[in-house]
């Protein structure tokens, strides 16, 4: 491609477009949850949610991060400074790679990758590392009781998660995302063949996101606010985004995956896969503010003695049909 | 800057309250500070906890961080003037202090109170406890990790409120009895909207069951948690929802009726489990039993004046002597003991508050539970840090 005087490469100019659209996503899709997990926890408690700012409250995002922006940024005494401030970029950063293989619609795609399944499952792994340095750079006790939490948590429920996906990626003979939702008819979806995988996915996706009911790393009336007890401004809705940003990933993953992604009855597009990641994220908010939390050796106990077994033996079963049939 | 491990470990662990719970040689168990800001604590509670991983090795709390001298003021102040240091004792049940403190002055000077006036302290002091135990409710699942109840409790709880500032003409300390009677008596609005709001709270009560009681992960994690035991209890001098949930059908209101307690018709409920979930049952079956009271009240009650002809003024002297009244409050047995000597302010005022005995048996109780654990403990506990350090 010729610029004036310069030659740019198309390869880096599709990066940086994608790079452009992912951060617009991002951004957008950070703030509509932020609003409508506030919107929806008021209407499961009976009250309007936010209601001043802007026409039903639709400002309020904005609100709330010029007010982040504008707080002081702490840093606790004794605190490992340049692992306390990698530790909310590194959190968020995969976020990027992690939507690369996102297939939105039919021709709208990052890049087809063939393990894109793999790439995802590879990179979601990194937000533990950054949760692990938030806790243990804060100097905080608490803090560091949560990064010990999201560990053993994320590690333990990383195992039924992938076992659960390998099911369908058996079903579907690939890795990559574009052909198993492309394999997927319009209505019969792999959560059809699948209900048991689904299931599990999703149980560990809530797990992996750190999700009420299973949010120990970060919950408030025990460790008071878990492995970001220390963070303030900015680098707080760092952690925030990027949660906000993994529950869209995890529900991209199972709209691709088992909710045959863009198809739908009729007008298939991108909008189903919109249509239906929403609606998952609405489950994950619904489930929030309606549970309690767990304890954390209930938590395990859930994983090893359910989620894995049975998984396992989803996986056999998928893998036995797989070779008769 | 950095610290050395050695500074740092003074800078946290050194003071007075701490010096005997250093960690030991091995370094595998860990100092923390639940508290005094600790969103579970509900208050200014400090517990020091020694952990082993998320383990609770030793537990003990520190008080004294809200402390207000209340007793002291007691001896400074005419008896009058003292009466809305009582809303402030234990704001969530404050009619209950006003109670028991009118009761031991009413004692000391011989006063009688008009029996209108003694129904009116019913009706509006089990309303006060049914507050109270929504708010615990509420405060208590917030504790556990669910957001929602607390402000479906609210919700009710607004109600009541409402129908309190009718007669009480306040919301939350509540200032009301004086000796020999009541400062205003019951309108027509307060007794047509409490009428209307006993079979709306009754309605609600089989949703909090539905939403909450039944809740799987709720019941995984109160039951079996936190046991005390009758034995427990006598040791520590534990009273209120905590004994009764250990079993023992120990109430002020039926062990030694004081006012017009005994002619009502109610049950006192008690839970064999020993655990959060029986102290949690038990306080969910006094609301039922506290609307059965003031229906009973309200069909009941006289006409009549509301309070004593004659009734202390504000600078009333009682004769010399002591006495001592205990009522049933929402966390357990209150009760003050007032001794005077013939002036007119007391010589002495003891606040016996519920929450201090409860309090106490955390250390033990909280031993080798997680820390988890100890939240729903501390929760289930109906812990008020203002009434503990008065």
């Amino acid at each position: 491609m010729n610029i004036g005087p310069i030659t740019v490469p198309i390869e880096l100019v599709r990066i940086m477009v994608a790079i452009l659209a992912f951060s617009l996503f991002i951004g957008l899709n950070g703030v509509i949850l932020v609003w409508l997990e506030r919107k929806v926890a008021g209407h499961v408690q009976r009250r309007p949610g936010p209601y001043e700012v802007g026409p039903h409250g639709l400002l309020q995002p904005v609100a709330d991060a010029l007010k982040l922006i504008g707080k002081q940024l702490f840093i606790p005494k004794g605190a490992d400074k340049i692992l306390f401030w990698a530790a909310p970029i590194l959190s968020f950063l995969p976020v990027f790679l992690l939507l690369i293989p996102m297939p939105f619609g039919p021709k709208l795609f990052a890049l087809d990758v063939d393990l894109g399944l793999l790439l995802i499952l590879a990179f979601a792994g990194v937000n533990v590392l950054a949760i692990c340095l938030a806790g243990w750079s804060s100097r905080n006790k608490w803090s560091l009781l949560g990064a010990a939490r999201a560990v053993s948590q994320c590690v333990a429920y990383e195992i039924p998660m992938l076992l659960s996906l390998l099911s369908v990626a058996f079903m579907e003979g690939t890795l990559n995302l574009t052909q198993i939702v492309n394999q997927q008819e319009p209505w019969l979806w792999n959560i059809v063949y699948q209900p048991l995988a689904f299931i599990i996915f999703f149980v560990c996706a809530v797990a992996e996101t750190n999700r009420c009911p299973f949010d120990l790393p970060e919950a408030e009336s025990e460790l008071t606010a878990g492995f970001h007890t220390e963070y303030s401004g900015m680098a707080f809705s760092m952690f925030m985004l990027a949660e906000y940003s993994y529950i869209i990933v995890v529900c991209c993953v199972a709209t691709a995956v088992f909710l045959g992604g863009w198809h739908g009855p009729f007008y298939p597009g991108s909008w189903w896969f919109l249509g239906k990641v929403y609606a998952l994220i609405l489950v994950f908010m619904w489930l929030r503010w309606t549970y309690p939390r767990v304890r954390f050796d209930q938590l395990l106990n859930i994983n090893w003695k359910w989620l894995l077994p049975l998984s396992l033996l989803n996986l056999f079963v998928t893998a036995f049909l797989v070779k008769v049939l | 800057m950095l610290h050395t491990e050695r500074e740092y470990s003074k800078l946290i662990a050194g003071d007075f309250y701490t010096h005997h719970m250093e960690p030991g040689p091995d370094d595998r168990t860990m100092i923390l500070n639940m508290g005094p800001q600790h969103p579970s604590t509900h208050g200014v509670l400090r517990i020091v906890i020694e952990i082993d991983g998320e383990y609770i090795l030793r537990a003990e709390p520190v008080l004294g961080y809200l402390h207000r001298m209340q007793e002291k003021m007691g001896e400074l102040k005419t008896y009058l003037q003292y009466m809305p240091n009582m809303g402030r004792v234990d704001y969530l049940h404050a009619l209950a202090w006003n109670w028991a403190y009118v009761g031991a002055v009413e004692r000391l000077g011989g006063i009688e109170v008009p029996e209108r006036a003694q129904y009116v302290r019913v009706i509006t002091t089990e309303l006060n406890r049914i507050s109270s135990h929504l708010l615990w409710w509420g405060a208590f699942l917030l504790d556990l990790g669910a957001f929602t109840p607390i402000l479906y409790a609210f919700d009710d709880r607004e109600k009541i409120l409402d129908l309190l500032q009718i007669p009480t003409g306040s919301r939350l300390t509540l200032c009301y009895f004086r000796p020999g009677g009541v400062v205003n008596d019951l309108t027509k609005d307060f007794i047509d909207g409490l009428r209307e709001f006993i079979p709306h709270m009754r309605s609600r009560l089989p949703m909090y069951k539905g939403l909450v009681t039944d809740n799987i992960i709720l019941r995984k994690r109160v039951e079996g948690v936190g046991i005390i035991t009758e034995e427990t209890c006598r040791r520590y001098g534990a009273t209120g929802p905590v004994v009764r949930g250990s079993g023992l059908a120990y109430d002020v209101r039926r062990a030694e009726p004081y006012s017009v307690y005994d002619k009502f018709d109610f049950e006192i409920p008690t839970d064999k489990e020993c655990d959060a979930m029986g102290r949690y049952n038990v306080r969910v079956a006094e609301i039922e039993q506290s609307l059965r009271i003031i229906e009973q009240a309200l069909d009941a009650m006289p006409d009549g004046p509301h309070m004593v002809k004659g009734a202390p003024k504000v600078k009333w002297k009682a004769p010399a002597g002591e006495s001592y009244f205990a009522v049933e409050g929402a966390r357990g047995k209150i009760g003050v003991h007032v001794v005077s000597d013939g002036s007119n302010t007391p010589y002495r005022v003891k606040l016996r508050a519920p929450g201090f005995c409860n309090m106490s048996l955390f250390a033990e109780v909280a031993r080798g539970v997680l820390i988890a654990d100890a939240v729903a403990i501390l929760g289930s506990l109906d812990l008020v840090i203002p009434e503990l350090d008065r």
